[in-house]
C-alpha cells in the first residue's frame, strides 16, 4: 500500500514538475507547482513526517502559492511566446541532461555507499511534539535568528514599498 | 483488518449521505429563517412547508443546460468547482462528532479519520479551498468574475491569519493538536469548555468573525456582492458547476461551525453532567416541540396545517421516546449535543445574514489587519503566559 501510494504521488510530482516548465501560461505553471507541493506533502506523510506534511501544504501550497497566483492575476500576465531554440540546444539538451543526472546519481552512490532503502513507517519523530521540542531546544538559536531575519526582511520590504509610493 | 475496512466504508457512506442531505436542507433552513426574519413564509409550495424544495432544487440544477462560454480557460474553468467542493468535503473527514462506540462488537470512533494533526489538516484543506474560488474567477475570463476571485483570495488570505491565531490559543490550553483529545480535555461541564473555563471567549469571537469572512458570508460576502459584481467569481458558471460552488460554501459553513464547536464549545460533551439530568434534555425539547406542533395542528391557521403540523408533532414525540431509550443513548446523546452546538452556530450564520448589511471593501481589509490580527496576537500572547504560569 505504501509503495503504491509512493509511486502514484512520486509520478504526479515529477509530471507536475515537468509541466511547470512546459506550460506557456504563468497560471498553468503556478497550478502545476501547487500539484508538486501537494504531492511532496503526501511523500512527507508516507515517511512519517506528519507535521512537515501539514506545514508544507499550509505554508507552501497554501500561503505562498496563493500570493503567486494573486500577483499573476493582478498583473494579467499573458501566454508566453515560444521562441525557436538554437541547433546546439536541440542537439545537446537531452544528452547533457542525462549526463548531469547520471553524474548526480554517481556521486550520491559514492558518498553514501552503505545507505539502505527507505522503509515506510520507520521514522516516528515527525510529530508536532517532536518538531516543536527540536525547534525550541536543539535548534533554538538558528530558529530565533531566522525569525529575526524574516522580521528584517519584512521591514525592508515595507521601507522599499514606501519609497516608491512617494 | 477486514472489519475495519467494512466499518470505515459504511461510516463513509453514512457520513457522505447525511452530510450532503444536511447541506441541501441547510439551504431550505436558511431560506426559511431569513423569510421569517423578513415576515414572509419562505418556500411553501413544494411539499408541506416547502420541505421538498431542496429536492426540487437539486433536480433543477442537474437538468439545467450546462453552458460553457467560448472564451474561458477550459481546463482551469472545469477544475475550479471540482477543487472547491473536494477540499470542502476533505475537511469533514477528520471532524469527530462522538466518542468511541461499539458497532456489531467492534469498537469504532464516530469520526472518519483520527489524525493527531487534525487541526492542521483542516487548516491545510481550507487553505487549498481558496484556489477553487481564485481560479474560477480567473479562468472565467470575465472582469466581474476576476474581481470577485481577487477579492475573495485577498479576503481569505487576510482572515486566515487571525483565524489561525484564534485556533492556537485553545490548542495551548488543551495541549493537543488532535480534535478528539481536544474535546476530551473539555469534558465535564460547561465550566471546562475552552470558551468558559479555558478563558478563550476572545479567541472564540475572533474565530467566529474570521469564519464568516473565510466562508464569504454576509457581512463579508464582498466576492459575490451582486450590486457591484453581478455574481462574483461564479458569474460564468451554470448547472452543476454552479451547484458545486454553492455546496462548497455550505460545506465550509458546516466545517467552521463544527470547528468552533470542537475548539471552544466542548464538542459532543453535554453542558452539565448526566447526574444532573443532561441526558433528558433532548427528550424534553422534543416533547415541547411535539406538543406545540400538535396544539397548532388542532387550531390550524391554514387548511393544510391540520395534517402537516399534527404529523410533525407525532414525529417529534416519537423522537423524544427514541432519545429516552437507554440502549441508543450512549451514541445518540453525544450526536445530539454536537449537532445542537453546530446547529446553533449555523443558525447564527443565517441570523446575521438576515440582520447585517455588507461591509465596504477597505473596511473589510482594515478590520482584518488593523484590529482582528493585533487582538488575536495579544490574546495568544496572554494565553501563552497564563498557560506557562500555571504549568
Amino acid at each position: 500500500m505504501d509503495i503504491f501510494l509512493f509511486l502514484v504521488f512520486a509520478i504526479i510530482a515529477v509530471v507536475a514538475a515537468i509541466n511547470v516548465v512546459v506550460q506557456t501560461h504563468p497560471i498553468s505553471s503556478a497550478v502545476s507547482l501547487i500539484g508538486v507541493m501537494g504531492s511532496l506533502a503526501v511523500l512527507y506523510l508516507l515517511l512519517g513526517a506528519e507535521f512537515l506534511a501539514a506545514a508544507q501544504v499550509i505554508v507552501y501550497a497554501g500561503a505562498i502559492m496563493v500570493l503567486f497566483i494573486f500577483v499573476i492575476m493582478l498583473l494579467n500576465a499573458g501566454t508566453e511566446a515560444k521562441r525557436g531554440r538554437s541547433l546546439t540546444v536541440q542537439l545537446l539538451g537531452v544528452p547533457l541532461l542525462v549526463a548531469l543526472l547520471g553524474l548526480l546519481a554517481y556521486f550520491v552512490q559514492r558518498l553514501f555507499p552503505q545507505s539502505v532503502a527507505v522503509h515506510f513507517g520507520g521514522f516516528t519523530g515527525g510529530t508536532a511534539l517532536a518538531v516543536g521540542r527540536a525547534l525550541f531546544t536543539t535548534y533554538l538559536l538558528p530558529f530565533e535568528v531566522t525569525s529575526l531575519l524574516i522580521l528584517i526582511a519584512i521591514i525592508g520590504a515595507m521601507v522599499l514599498a514606501r519609497k516608491e509610493m512617494d | 483488518m477486514d472489519a475495519f475496512i467494512v466499518i470505515t466504508l459504511i461510516k463513509l457512506a453514512v457520513i457522505a449521505f447525511v452530510l450532503l442531505t444536511a447541506v441541501a436542507y441547510l439551504q431550505w433552513v436558511e431560506r426559511k429563517v431569513i423569510a421569517h426574519i423578513q415576515v414572509r413564509p419562505g418556500p411553501y409550495r413544494v411539499g408541506p412547508h416547502g420541505l421538498l424544495q431542496p429536492l426540487a432544487d437539486v433536480i433543477k440544477l442537474i437538468t439545467k443546460e450546462d453552458m460553457m462560454p467560448s472564451y474561458v480557460n477550459k481546463p482551469l474553468y472545469l477544475f475550479a468547482p471540482f477543487l472547491a467542493v473536494t477540499m470542502a468535503l476533505l475537511a469533514i473527514a477528520v471532524i469527530p462528532f462522538g466518542p468511541q462506540i461499539q458497532v456489531a462488537g467492534y469498537p469504532t470512533l464516530m469520526q472518519l479519520a483520527d489524525l493527531n494533526i487534525g487541526v492542521l489538516f483542516i487548516l491545510a484543506a481550507s487553505s487549498m479551498g481558496v484556489y477553487g474560488i481564485a481560479l474560477a474567477g480567473w479562468a472565467s475570463n470575465n472582469k466581474y468574475a476576476l474581481l470577485g476571485g481577487l477579492r475573495s483570495s485577498a479576503q481569505m488570505i487576510s482572515y486566515e491569519l487571525p483565524m489561525a491565531l484564534a485556533i492556537v490559543s485553545p490548542l495551548l490550553v488543551s495541549n493537543t493538536l488532535s480534535l478528539r483529545q481536544l474535546v476530551e480535555s473539555q469534558a465535564g461541564s460547561i465550566l471546562h469548555w475552552n470558551v468558559a473555563g479555558g478563558g478563550q471567549i476572545v479567541a472564540f469571537i475572533i474565530f467566529v468573525i474570521a469564519a464568516f469572512a473565510e466562508t464569504n458570508r454576509v457581512p463579508f460576502d464582498l466576492p459575490e456582492a451582486e450590486n457591484e459584481l453581478v455574481a462574483g467569481f461564479h458569474t460564468e458558471y451554470s448547472s452543476m458547476k454552479f451547484a458545486s460552488f454553492f455546496m462548497a460554501e455550505y460545506l465550509n459553513m458546516v466545517t467552521v461551525s463544527s470547528m468552533a464547536t470542537l475548539l471552544f464549545l466542548g464538542g459532543w460533551e453535554a453542558p452539565w453532567p448526566a447526574a444532573f439530568g443532561s441526558g433528558l434534555v433532548p427528550s424534553v425539547l422534543f416533547v415541547i416541540a411535539g406538543l406545540t406542533a400538535l396544539y397548532h395542528g388542532a387550531h390550524p391557521a391554514r387548511k393544510l396545517d391540520r395534517y402537516t403540523l399534527t404529523g410533525f408533532g407525532l414525529i417529534f414525540l416519537v423522537l423524544a421516546v427514541v432519545f429516552a431509550l437507554p440502549i441508543v443513548q450512549s451514541w445518540l446523546l453525544p450526536l445530539f449535543w454536537f449537532c445542537a452546538k453546530t446547529g446553533a452556530i449555523l443558525f447564527a450564520f443565517m441570523w446575521i445574514r438576515g440582520t447585517l448589511p455588507r461591509f465596504r471593501y477597505d473596511q473589510l481589509m482594515g478590520f482584518a489587519w488593523k484590529f482582528l490580527f493585533p487582538v488575536a496576537m495579544l490574546n495568544l500572547l496572554v494565553t501563552g503566559f497564563v498557560v506557562a504560569w500555571i504549568s
